[in-house]
């Protein structure tokens, strides 16, 4: 039915409509002048550059409302930056829309697909071209080929095996032995039970060894919050319990999500949270996850005194501390 | 008169015609003609924000140092003093404050590096409501959708680079990424990292990726997309004397090249502007990267914003078996949801084409509303990742607006799967709605405002006609109609059956729901009626 109705057709393109800078010589000159003047506004934006580059001192610092502390001499080479590059285009943009003709032009477009014979001439150029390297005929160089550009292929493979070592148990292992004395971090300092008030939260690190220095991989596998609690809010089996020194429990800080720092200890709800994805972990109950993407506790590491009645770590973590890899196999 | 000016151009334009043979085709191209419209704007604010990124990120590199080195800091920046940090963070803090105008390219460099997303992204939705995708132009499509991906990676590495602890944080989780990935995942970390996390020469590498590989990808992308819309020619919004034949516009000069080339010194200025007053990334707050502090409220830069809220979403499941582990909580937001979607855009345009059946050159552009099912999945996808994005900055939307983590939480996990469908039927209404509206005003006119009242008492409005001109641009459009799939065709050949066969036939079927386009027969017939 739709075919017999007559549908609206092409008016073309509607005509011309004169600009005033177009038919009148003193708007055309108005605007000439407003071009002139936003290409001189950009000149000052360069002097207010070089002038604020050579004469303001670099560490002079003002407080602006909303921005804060703002250096001078940075705002000012912005701002003179700024001005001399927009009013260039300003300057561009009006003339282009002023005084420049304003025509529409039309231009035809051709459809990109080639005539039928030469995409035929080209498959036959291929085939007799190809031909003449008698691919199709030497099946030998064929193969031979296809395996030396299949064995090429892999020179970058074998060439960037050094851009690293290989796992091995790394990621299942860290510093801490039975006995490693907590110390505090910064600081060093080994941690007395009587040093953290009910409430309290630290961080710790494993004591260096003599001659050895701490890296960032180190911590990054290391660091442990160190937490007292009072005992009876403890809702712990008997084995984490044991782990417990008088109210005071030790989790790895490395989130078992994605590694980050578990760093924000909530004191009213004993929980602790990861900042990255909010992870929330219930110190009362083993670091069990009690909100967000996190699936896994965050290690304990089970604590007891040594015989100067410093914290030291009964064992080594029983588990890799923080994210998941394909080789943990819990 | 010819003076002495025209002669020493015409022996310059001469002496490199001789060796080049250039002028026909420098004739041909300045006077090649460019549509005018606001939205072809926003690939250049794309293309220009790269060049700024391009000239402020080679002055960084005069004093960035990429190295994880140990060194002690003796800057001017007072807090920090003898802190110990990596040189790549002491080279940064040495950039905002001792060096002139170092903080300000710093600051035009990120302020870039957001608009050149942003304007990417937004350029790709014009592209992509706008049906610009379509034959001819897939392949630069796809190009788009390498582009933005690239992007998304070399904001990422760019950020990362001062070493500073939000942005370490931000490293510290991408080695989670690839450490997730099953059976080669710990190998794929230690490779990355040359060993155990963080390592030393991970800011030396990516510093190489930043600044060369990927820049040289992107030049060479860039190249080709440009090219290719030279050599395709630009489409253009359907209007009178528009068709599929012409391209109407402005000549490359002077008209195109004042505007356009005005344009970059524009965007250049507001990126300076922003640089000079809207303080970004101010790294000295943060402090030097160490595995076992965070500052709170850690957040990526926007275009990572919806992995990030897809991560913090997503359900705690992780599977031990046989020894190993899987971290679907990890893989499935970072990894496979975003590989479905950025694998659905890239592939769109053939879906598309395959649905529709349509395999013709198309050069003027769909206005959004006689596409409505593609404009619904437009909103739909949109939707879905406005929802990630919420989620996002939950920690931030959390303390503003006093609403619980978890209320958020639920909110986004549940909208996720709800939202985006109910988003898609409500765009679909609307367009729909529209295509009513249209038809109205092409059958009834417009409404004049003018109210009569006529002899018996009744009160009625005057509409006036439409003129030919936006008549002609209301109904040009075609209306696609259902492919008759499932019966047999003229030669008796049987239609393809099976599951493909049905969904397209469906999904044809869907398009082919839209409000009769008004013809001008009926406008006469109504006419006639009317009066």
């Amino acid at each position: 039915m739709s075919n017999e109705l007559q549908k609206f057709s092409d008016p073309g393109l509607p005509e011309h409509i004169h600009r005033k800078a177009d038919t009148d010589p003193a708007a055309a000159k108005k605007a000439e002048r407003q071009v002139a003047i936003l290409f001189a506004l950009s000149a000052i934006g360069t002097i207010v550059l070089i002038g604020s580059y050579i004469f303001v001192k670099p560490n002079k610092f003002v407080f602006l409302p909303i921005m804060g502390d703002t250096n001078v001499q940075q705002a000012l080479l912005g701002v003179g930056l700024a001005m001399s590059t927009f009013f260039i285009g300003m300057a561009a943009v009006h003339w282009g829309k002023t005084l420049m003709d304003d025509r529409e032009v039309v231009a035809e477009r051709h459809e990109f697909r080639s005539p039928e014979s030469d995409r035929a001439d080209f498959v036959a150029t291929v085939k007799e071209q190809g031909a003449m390297a008698g691919l199709g005929r030497r099946t030998l160089i064929k193969r031979s080929m296809g395996v030396a550009l299949g064995l090429v292929g892999l020179s970058p493979l074998v060439l960037l095996r050094d851009i690293g070592p290989l796992p091995k148990k790394q990621l299942e292992t860290t510093s801490w032995k039975a006995g490693t004395r907590l110390v505090t971090d910064p600081g060093d300092r080994p941690i007395k039970p009587a040093d953290l008030e009910v409430g309290a939260v630290a961080q710790v690190l494993p004591e260096l060894i003599p001659g050895t220095e701490r890296t960032l991989e180190n911590v990054g596998k290391d660091a442990v919050l160190l937490i007292r609690l009072r005992p009876e809010d403890f809702n712990l089996n008997a084995e984490r319990l044991s782990w417990t020194h008088d109210g005071i429990i030790a989790f790895s800080k490395i989130c078992s999500h994605m590694g980050c720092a578990v760093a924000l200890y909530e004191q009213q709800t004993k929980h602790l949270l990861c900042p990255c994805h909010q992870s929330t972990f219930d110190v009362t109950r083993a670091a069990k996850v009690i909100f967000g993407p996190a699936a896994r506790p965050l290690p304990q590491l089970a604590l007891t005194l040594d015989a100067d009645g410093y914290l030291v770590a009964k064992q080594p973590f029983t588990e890799p501390v923080g994210p998941s890899f394909w080789e943990r196999s819990s | 008169m010819s003076s002495s000016k025209e002669r020493v151009a015409g022996n310059v334009a001469g002496y490199v015609d001789d060796r080049t043979g250039a002028a026909k085709w420098l004739k041909k191209n300045l006077t090649k003609v460019f549509p005018d419209h606001w939205s072809f704007m926003l690939g250049e604010i794309a293309l220009y924000s790269f060049i700024i990124l391009l000239l402020s990120g080679v002055f960084l590199t005069f004093w960035f140092v990429p190295s994880q080195q140990d060194v002690i800091y003796t800057g001017s920046y007072a807090p920090l003093s003898n802190v110990p940090m990596s040189a790549a963070y002491a080279s940064t803090l040495h950039i905002s404050f001792d060096i002139r105008g170092g903080l300000l390219m710093r600051q035009i460099h990120h302020w870039a590096a957001l608009l050149f997303m942003a304007a990417i992204v937004v350029h790709l939705l014009r592209v992509f409501f706008t049906g610009a995708f379509r034959k001819p132009r897939e392949f630069n499509w796809l190009i788009g959708v390498g582009l933005v991906t690239l992007g998304i990676v070399e904001g990422f590495l760019g950020y990362s680079l001062p070493d500073d602890l939000l942005s370490g944080t931000g490293i510290r989780i991408a080695e989670a990424i690839l450490q997730a990935i099953p059976v080669v995942g710990s190998y794929l970390a230690f490779f990355a990292f040359g060993g155990a996390f963080p390592g030393h020469v991970f800011i030396p590498r990516i510093f190489m990726v930043h600044i060369l590989l990927l820049p040289g990808i992107f030049l060479a992308l860039i190249t080709i997309h440009l090219m290719l819309v030279w050599y395709q020619k630009h489409t253009q919004y359907p209007g009178p004397g528009r068709t599929e034949k012409n391209v109407v516009g402005y000549p490359l000069m002077p008209v195109y090249m004042a505007k356009a080339g005005g344009f970059f010194f524009i965007v250049f200025g507001i990126t300076a502007f922003l640089g000079a007053v809207a303080s970004i990334n101010p790294i000295w707050l943060y402090g030097p990267y160490t595995p076992g502090q965070i500052s709170a409220g850690s957040q990526p830069d926007w275009y990572m914003g919806w992995l990030d809220g897809l991560v913090r979403m997503s359900p705690p499941i992780e599977t031990h078996a046989f020894g190993h582990t899987i971290s679907w909580n990890i893989l499935i937001p970072g990894l496979i949801l975003p590989g479905i979607l950025f694998t659905g855009m890239a592939l769109y345009p053939f879906i598309e084409s395959w649905i529709t059946g349509d395999k013709r050159e198309h050069h003027l552009l769909d206005r959004p509303r006689n596409v409505p099912n593609r404009t619904a999945l437009g909103v739909m996808s949109l939707t879905f990742i406005m929802i990630s994005l919420i989620n996002g900055g939950n920690d931030i939307i959390a303390t503003h607006f006093h609403l619980t983590i978890n209320d958020i939480m639920w909110f986004t996990r549940i909208g996720l799967f709800t939202l985006p469908p109910i988003a898609f039927v409500i765009t679909k209404r609307i367009c729909l709605s529209l295509q009513r509206a249209d038809r109205d005003l092409v059958l009834h006119g417009k409404e004049s405002g003018r109210l009569v009242m006529m002899a018996n008492g009744e009160f009625v409005e005057i509409h006036e006609p439409i003129s030919a001109e936006k008549a002609w641009t209301l109904t040009q459009h075609e209306q696609p109609e259902a492919l008759a799939l499932g019966t047999a065709d003229s030669n008796g050949i049987p239609a393809a059956k099976g599951l493909k066969a049905k969904l397209r036939a469906r999904m044809s079927q869907a398009n082919a729901e839209q409000i009769q386009t008004p013809t001008e027969t009926e406008a006469k017939e109504l006419e006639g009626g009317h009066h």
